[in-house]
């Protein structure tokens, strides 16, 4: 997994409650057998005029003017502002891929989605909840200021705007040590491989038709 | 005093990482679920990291969200599709993995299979990279969807790193009136709490009218927690469970039958548990729900209208009304039984059961599809309900109907085989999820009911199943 531990990046607002993940990366894109190259179909039906399918040049396609996304002041963005519930709807992990394929570092919303927040740990995207009048300050500060920046420290759990102002953000400590250190957590798992075969045991004598 | 959520958590921790109550453990997972879409990078960097299965025999694999739902013989057209299919072929025959093919007749939707199978069993841990896995929690198991790695990360250790959810019981007491089935109870809860309502919580649902549901309406049921933000859904083991599971191919037979209805009656919450939240809804109250925007939350009753954004004084949902009814093609203020449909759409893991079949061809049966509507069809959760359904004689009233009787598979719940809306259609449909897009680019979606989508098929719009 990649490591993460502190970024000062571009801010792009995206001003949307329950942005979906059939709207992050449509369907016709999991067909994929692959973990690379979702980041040109990220928003795919709202970034593009026509109508995307797998394995087309983005280069040749018509962009959507009015995305925030595809906005000249926005490009090389590494930290997307959203609003509440982000990410709800599938499992689908192609969703953190994408935006972490897109470029984007870190995530800041009010609320996410259970799945989706808990996916973009395993792949070294940060997902930050802040307070929604944080967020809402957040969204008016962005659209104020071009080149407007936020500087995300994960040792600290603060996020610093650019006004100096510092937001202190919750993580699991578990999490952010993974993240930190960008440890791969199948084996952090399997050092636990003794008490993994006991319980098995345990399990198998109690509960012998789970095995059969 | 624990709730059947607590018992499941607590019966799964092989270790927890500080004694602090809110510490991520390390649960032990008894059946994983595997379908074509999220699992090929998990196999792949399970081989690339030289790891193997855990445990070969807890999981159950199929392919449904790529597969045709007409004619199989000639296999998948589309090359992308067939390429997906295929790698969960190989994966599962590399490593040994039981896996329903595509023309082996038990295939089917993951979530119907699962419980039809007995491969789903009270006081299980369940998981599937797929967020509608909460649909297994209808038989008092710990089901959730989870993300690829995570996928790999099971098929490696067959545990998962987690943090605990907090406990929501929803309370549906009462009498459901007719016409009215679970379906409209998830609609109309969702449209209570929002569809972030259940974020962060395992959902109980209990109540006298859930205790009066079938176990296929107790799994449409479940299968919606995910739509109110719950990662699982849960309903205490009854009667009616354990009469469910009784002979399914996978459930225990012989003296191992006894003890595990022993263990399983043990799987409710206990009396007087105090639970994190709690959200009542009289179940007198529920009226058929039909969804009129983008997301499950923009839902109402069929006597309803559609909203007037110019009503609603926050700003941000004002927005968000506007958006959606522009999406929609639907202006403020409309019946909703003067909505007009394109297409029909019965089936997917919400509602393709056998029960959800006889509901429909009991409304249409003797009637005609309306002359307005372009395409209606009905997709069977597996091949097994096919089956019976044809014994039946379900088909030949949808047939005769006008509706197409298909192959069972995901269809076009989410549109990734060739089963979608085209731009600007509109579709009643039973499944899950209205978002924008979700059956094809640019096609309106209105969840309901199958004997909703049957009445609408008939009319040619929505109308009222309880006045037919």
């Amino acid at each position: 997994m990649e490591k993460f531990i502190a970024i000062k990046g571009l801010v792009v607002p995206l001003d949307r409650a329950n942005v979906d993940t059939d709207a992050i990366i449509p369907k016709q894109f999991l067909k994929s057998i692959k973990r690379s190259g979702f980041g040109q179909h990220l928003f795919d039906e709202w970034r593009y005029l026509d109508h995307g399918e797998p394995g087309m040049d983005a280069s040749k396609r018509q962009l959507n003017a009015d995305f925030i996304l595809n906005k000249p002041r926005y490009q090389g963005s590494q930290v997307l502002l959203a609003r509440a519930n982000f990410g709800c709807g599938s499992s689908r992990e192609h969703a953190p891929w994408s935006l972490q394929d897109y470029g984007f570092r870190v995530i800041i919303a009010p609320s996410f989605a259970d799945i989706f927040y808990n996916n973009c740990f395993k792949i070294g995207l940060l997902p930050v909840v802040l307070d929604a009048a944080i967020v809402e300050q957040l969204f008016g500060e962005v659209g104020a200021l071009e080149g407007y920046q936020l500087a995300v420290d994960l040792e600290s759990q603060t996020i610093t705007s650019a006004k100096g102002e510092v937001f202190s953000f919750d993580v699991d400590a578990f999490r952010k040590h993974s993240l930190l250190n960008g440890l791969d957590e199948i084996g952090l798992t399997l050092r636990h491989s003794d008490k993994i075969k006991r319980y098995e045991e345990s399990r198998r004598i109690a509960q012998p038709w789970l095995f059969t | 005093m624990e709730t059947l959520y607590d018992k499941l958590w607590q019966q799964h921790v092989v270790h927890t990482e500080s004694d602090d109550s809110d510490s991520m453990a390390l649960l032990y997972i008894d059946r994983h679920l595997v379908h074509e879409v999220t699992s090929p990078q998990a196999f792949e960097s399970l081989k690339m990291a030289g790891r193997k299965p855990w445990r070969v025999d807890s999981i159950l694999a199929v392919a449904d969200h790529n597969v045709p739902t007409t004619d199989r013989s000639q296999g998948i057209t589309d090359p992308v599709s067939r390429l997906q299919v295929d790698t969960l072929d190989q994966n599962c025959d590399e490593f040994g993995i039981t896996e329903f093919k595509m023309n082996d007749q038990r295939q089917g939707i993951v979530h119907v299979i699962g419980p039809e199978q007995g491969a789903t069993l009270p006081g299980m841990t369940v998981v599937c990279g797929d967020s509608h896995t909460s649909t297994h929690g209808a038989l008092a198991c710990l089901a959730f969807g989870i993300g690829t790695s995570e996928v790999e990360h099971v098929l490696a250790t067959q545990c998962l790193m987690m943090k605990k959810a907090k406990s929501l019981q929803i309370l549906v007491d009462g009498t459901l009136g007719l016409g009215v089935t679970a379906k409209d109870v998830a609609l109309a809860i969702i449209g209570k709490i929002g569809t972030a309502g259940g974020t962060g919580y395992a959902i109980e649902f209990a109540g006298s009218a859930i205790r009066g549901l079938s176990m296929e309406g107790r799994m449409t049921l479940c299968n919606m927690a995910i739509e109110a933000g719950a990662r699982a859904g849960l309903i205490a083991v009854d009667d009616v469970t354990i009469e469910y599971i009784k002979d399914r191919p996978l459930a225990p037979k012989g003296a191992h039958w006894d003890r595990a209805v022993t263990y399983w009656r043990s799987l409710k919450s206990d009396f007087d548990v105090i639970f994190d939240q709690v959200v009542t809804l009289p179940a007198v109250e529920i009226k058929p729900q039909v969804t009129w925007g983008t997301s499950p939350e923009m839902v109402t009753a069929i006597d309803g209208t559609v909203p007037d954004p110019a009503q609603i004084d926050d700003a941000g949902k004002r927005h968000d009304i506007e958006r959606a009814l522009a999406y929609m093609g639907l202006s403020a203020n409309m019946p909703i039984n003067k909505i007009y449909l394109d297409k029909v759409f019965i089936g997917s893991c919400t509602n393709s059961r056998i029960e959800d079949l006889r509901a429909a061809a009991d409304v249409i049966k003797g009637k005609q599809v309306a002359a307005t509507i372009k395409l209606a069809i009905v997709v069977p959760g597996s091949g097994l309900v096919k089956v019976q359904a044809e014994q039946e004689g379900l088909d030949k009233i949808f047939q005769t109907a006008g509706f197409e009787w298909r192959e069972p598979g995901c269809s076009m719940c989410l549109a990734m085989n060739d089963d979608r809306l085209a731009s600007g259609e509109r579709c009643a449909s039973t499944s899950n999820r209205n978002f924008e897009g979700r059956q094809g680019p640019g096609g309106r979606t209105h969840l309901v009911s199958p004997a909703m989508a049957a009445a609408a098929a008939i009319a040619g719009h929505f109308v009222d199943v309880r006045n037919l």
